[in-house]
């Protein structure tokens, strides 16, 4: 398997997508924001269809329209009363923008196939060092705004009051979390983007109670989602995103049994 | 009063189309333990808010001394909205207060700060339990916890007994009541339980209908005590 160069580069994006999406995944769970993560995929496939229509990599496409639209939507969905209804709202319009880029650019039907379930044949060398300056940039932002970054996550209400400026934090969070959308898609595609930035962290909360443990849980159960994924599509000639999605999905419901299990 | 930690002199707030309050002038005595009475929706959370300058009054002014930057706030809101999957252990909460610009791991000081406070708030035992789980009162405790680990000179505690019952009004309040004592802590607690607000307190303020009135506890005026504890 490893004698391939694009299983070989699959294998390195993927680490590095299993990382981000674990720690980022965590503070996603914490702000409540598992519905905003996939209208940011659907708008990263707007975004990668209007990279295919303008004959750029359709990640440039991804991070342009992600990042911004991840400010808007912050801003329209800061009322929890019309939260859904905005969001749904942006995500529909984004979606129908999608296919409206990719018909223009006259590309075939597989172009929107892989943008929206991934493809890893089609991770080249350059790809990979893209997806791990880009990684790079998020942890080490994570890292500079972790303290107040976790309390805002964790306790709104109290860091508020200590006047730590959460209107910033917010918008910090959003970029790095379409950055994070932007990245991971390469892998899973962006329809099942939110997979690995959800399920993971959702599991790690039933089986560890702080911040830090929470990551590490979320990042292992996202590497062995990747990986196992990547080995079992390779074998089976099955498409990995339905391995990933599979693997995650497994992994959520053995949570659940575990925290039924343990709480009666 | 000798050594005032906060004056309020002639402070108005006002939202548009309406007055708060007008004209207030008190002080809290550094270590003193004052409650603020009035009835629901009578504007005293509003007046902490004030206080905690995160919102602008009309006119008049607040002083800390011997100036606000010295002055290190711990507050204790009145609503939080942690449910049962709340997934933070105690510990974990309590030394969220412990932000900034640092690095993302605890220093050993930090740790001990943290070993400190849940010693005095009793909950050292139970510290690895996630949040969620805890009791009423349980929670309440580490609301305080996460208040004091950075040792403030001013506490506030916005209606934060109004949850619990009577037993755990009274725990609570006697441990702030130690805490104080023994650290020395200025404490404002805000109230309709008026009885409460008698047993601990040494000063009070009294909002109602747009007037208020201040001094110490034994004078809370027994007709405005008994409307105030039947809202």
């Amino acid at each position: 398997m490893f004698s391939l160069e694009f299983m070989r580069n699959a294998f390195v994006a993927s680490t590095f997508i299993a990382i981000i999406s674990g720690i980022i995944g965590v503070f996603v769970s914490a702000r409540n924001m598992s519905f905003l993560t996939h209208t940011l995929s659907e708008i990263g496939f707007a975004g990668a269809s209007f990279g295919v229509f303008m004959s750029w990599p359709p990640l440039n496409g991804m991070l342009i329209f992600t990042m911004f639209s991840s400010v808007i939507i912050g801003r329209l969905s800061v009322k929890a009363a019309r939260r859904e209804a905005a969001i749904s709202a942006i995500s529909s319009l984004f979606i129908g923008l999608g296919i409206l880029f990719l018909s223009l650019s006259n590309k075939s039907s597989s172009y929107a196939t892989n943008i929206l379930f991934g493809s890893i044949i089609g991770i080249s060398r350059q790809n990979v060092q893209q997806v791990a300056w880009l990684s790079a940039l998020v942890l080490f932002v994570i890292f500079v705004v972790y303290r107040n970054l976790k309390f805002d996550s964790f306790d709104a209400v109290g860091a508020q009051v200590k006047g730590l400026w959460t209107n910033t934090l917010s918008i910090v969070f959003l970029i790095l979390l379409a950055l994070s959308v932007s990245v991971a898609a390469q892998i899973v595609g962006s329809l099942l983007i939110f997979v690995l930035l959800t399920l993971p962290a959702a599991c790690a909360k039933y089986f560890a109670h702080s911040v830090s443990g929470m990551m590490l849980i979320a990042v292992i159960l996202a590497l062995l989602g990747v990986w196992g994924g990547l080995a079992l599509g390779y074998t089976t000639n099955w498409p990995v995103s339905f391995f990933i999605a599979s693997l995650e999905c497994l992994f959520y419901f053995i949570a659940l049994a575990y925290n039924y299990s343990h709480q009666g | 009063m000798t050594d005032p930690i906060l004056t309020v002199h002639d402070l108005s707030v006002a939202f548009p189309n309406q007055t708060v309050f007008k004209h207030l002038d008190f002080q809290l005595e550094r270590g003193h333990f004052l409650s603020v009475v009035g009835e629901n929706g009578i504007g005293k959370t509003t007046l902490m808010r004030t206080i905690l300058q995160q919102l602008k009054p009309l006119s008049g002014e607040i002083s800390f001394h011997p100036n606000r930057k010295t002055v290190h706030f711990g507050y204790v809101p009145q609503f939080r909205n942690l449910d049962r999957e709340y997934p933070l252990s105690i510990r974990d909460f309590v030394s969220l207060n412990l932000s900034g610009w640092k690095l993302p791991w605890l220093s050993q000081q930090e740790h001990q700060q943290v070993h400190q406070i849940l010693a005095q708030t009793g909950l050292l035992k139970i510290q690895k339990q996630p949040l969620g789980m805890a009791s009423g009162g349980q929670k309440q405790r580490a609301y305080l916890a996460q208040a004091l680990v950075e040792r403030p000179d001013l506490l506030i505690l916005d209606e934060s007994t109004a949850s619990l019952d009577n037993v755990m009004k009274y725990e609570l309040l006697d441990l702030v009541k130690q805490i104080q004592q023994q650290q020395g802590l200025s404490v404002i607690f805000v109230t309709h339980d008026v009885p409460l607000a008698k047993q601990y307190a040494d000063d009070f303020l009294l909002l109602k209908n747009g007037t208020y009135q201040f001094g110490p506890i034994a004078q809370l005026p027994v007709n405005d005590l008994q409307e105030a504890d039947h809202v």
